[in-house]
């Protein structure tokens, strides 16, 4: 399935934060989490990833630090700050009204 | 990330990282990130039994385009252009070390040149008393030595070298000094304005170091040339709003700051300023579009449209040329705006692709230029009887003689160009070869004029 690319741009950065609530990870391993949750269906294009964690970094929303992987180089592993989980509840409520709103919509659509 | 056995893979890992190298919205940090994620899908994609090319192939697909790639760094890290204007470079990047020391020896030499410039002060020399004229003739010979050491610890040419240098520098410190210029006379006035054009060559040396003649040097240093330029007068307009708070601060509360300024920060500052705008020349290099081109392309049309609407004017109202003392420099002055016009817009372009509209536009900038020139040489030649032989005429007329040389086969090839009859690479090795020229006649003017004219 083809995704609007505006609707990637919007759920990448919950999607980021919400991973990194289950623990501190670093890129390759988010994009693996991501296409794993999504069954496939959420592609990103790998580099993608970088900026949008760039980003959410400097808004401080998650911190980030180099430190030896288990193959011995160096690798940058993210953590979710305390800014970083009040946004995520904060996208939370958002993507909850959309959603229940579009779900409304088409229970609605399937029993009339 | 392991390091991978085969050989290729490693060698297409590394060509990768110089890619992204060389793109200016990645820093050495990010690139170490990105390559640790490629290294990471690498290793997935051979354990799950993709061959070694295969598995680079689908790793750098799913990394996405370079271009969209860059833009979204450059996005999301936007203050990154600029720092590097000034910083160089990224602090995590391990050039970092050789951007610190290039930055101290380029502020050390700054301030060399702002002292050096106050030596002869030590010895009663003073800038705005009766010596000016001794600075005015040293102004080329106090900086640019310090300006040709930078570039030759930049390019590392070596001790050999740098004697080499040397020589023509030493000769012109001893060409401006040991002649008895008369007070105020024109000899000595020329010899300040000449000397440097001729010590610029010298710069030039030391900056391509051994590739005058290859791979585009001369043309580089032109191009260095209207950048420091460029950067000089951005350096200058800060200088003189320091100067005004200068004067403002120590007024309030009842000081004249004249001898600070006077002796001081400008003598100083005018030195500085030209090796640090060397070093953010070169230290900005290829991070944002040159200015010289630009600036080019905003003025070609607008000095064509001068000087034709100038020619119109002289054939309808038939008024003749009014020859006067400071007319013949204000022409030269013009042809050599032409030339440098002519030049700064070969350096951005592209000799490959065919003659457009712009390069049309040029043709008759110069063509116009010339038809100008003619004019005036025309009148001056019908007078020149009643002006008698002064140096300043025949500097001026010899300069007007070469840049009238240096455009008219500028137009021959820029016609032959236009009607793709010739490349414009032909055009491009005029104008770089055309530069020695400038600097020879310089310093004939500088060496002959004084006793060849009694020193008035």
């Amino acid at each position: 399935m083809d995704m609007a690319k505006d609707l990637v741009a919007a759920s990448a950065t919950p999607l980021v934060l919400a991973i990194l609530v289950e623990g501190d990870s670093y890129g390759y391993a988010i994009i693996k989490r991501v296409a794993e949750l999504s069954g496939g269906h959420l592609q990103w294009t790998d580099g993608m990833l970088y900026p949008v964690l760039h980003r959410l970094e400097r808004q401080g929303l998650v911190a980030a630090k180099w430190s030896a992987s288990e193959t011995g180089r160096r690798r940058k592993y993210y953590r979710i700050t305390k800014e970083g989980r009040t946004q995520l509840a904060a996208q939370r409520q958002q993507w909850q009204v959309v959603d229940g709103t579009l779900r409304g919509i088409w229970m609605q659509a399937c029993t009339a | 990330m392991t390091t991978f056995a085969d050989q290729s893979l490693e060698q297409q890992i590394a060509r990768w990282r110089e890619y992204l190298r060389r793109r200016q919205a990645f820093h050495g940090s990010d690139i170490e990130e990105l390559e640790g994620h490629l290294r990471d899908q690498l290793t997935a994609l051979t354990e799950a039994g993709l061959a070694g090319e295969e598995a680079f192939l689908v790793a750098v697909r799913r990394m996405g385009s370079l271009d969209a790639l860059s833009r979204e760094f450059a996005r999301a890290h936007s203050e990154r252009l600029w720092k590097q204007l000034v910083i160089g470079h990224d602090a995590a990047d391990e050039s970092t070390q050789a951007g610190h020391t290039e930055m101290l020896i380029a502020l050390g030499l700054a301030v060399a040149a702002a002292l050096a410039i106050k030596v002869p002060a030590l010895f009663g020399l003073q800038i705005d008393g009766g010596d000016q004229p001794f600075y005015l003739r040293n102004a080329g010979v106090f900086v640019l030595p310090l300006l040709t050491a930078y570039f030759i610890w930049k390019r590392g040419s070596g001790v050999a070298g740098a004697l080499w240098l040397a020589l023509p520098l030493a000769a012109g410190a001893v060409f401006a000094n040991i002649y008895p210029f008369r007070a105020n006379g024109d000899t000595e006035r020329l010899t300040a304005l000449h000397l440097p054009i001729t010590l610029w060559l010298v710069v030039g040396l030391a900056y391509v170091r051994n590739r005058w003649f290859t791979d585009g040097g001369r043309m580089d240093f032109v191009r260095f040339s209207g950048e420091l330029a460029i950067y000089y007068v951005l350096i200058a307009l800060g200088g003189f709003v320091l100067i005004a708070f200068t004067v403002m601060l120590f007024a309030s509360i009842g000081m004249k700051a004249d001898w600070l300024i006077g002796r001081w920060l400008v003598p100083c500052g005018a030195a500085g300023a030209v090796i640090v705008g060397s070093w953010l020349v070169e230290a900005k290099q290829s991070v944002i579009e040159n200015m010289a081109p630009v600036l080019t392309r905003l003025f070609t049309p607008l000095f064509t449209v001068l000087l034709l609407a100038f020619l119109s004017t002289l054939v309808w109202t038939g008024s003749p040329i009014n020859v006067e003392r400071q007319v013949l420099i204000g022409f030269d002055l013009l042809l050599a705006l032409v030339v440098a016009l002519v030049i700064y817009a070969a350096s951005a372009r592209d000799s490959q692709t065919p003659p457009d509209f712009f390069d049309r536009m040029q043709l008759l900038l110069v063509v116009s230029a010339l038809a100008v020139d003619g004019v005036v040489l025309a009148a001056i030649a019908a007078r020149i009887s009643e002006f008698g032989f002064t140096p300043n005429r025949v500097a001026a007329l010899g300069e007007n003689l070469i840049l009238l040389v240096n455009l008219a086969w500028t137009a021959w090839l820029y016609a032959r160009f236009a009607r793709h009859r010739g490349s414009f690479a032909s055009l491009e090795r005029w104008q770089v070869a055309y530069l020695p020229v400038y600097a020879v006649w310089a310093a004939i003017v500088v060496i002959a004029f004084p006793p060849v004219f009694g020193y008035r």
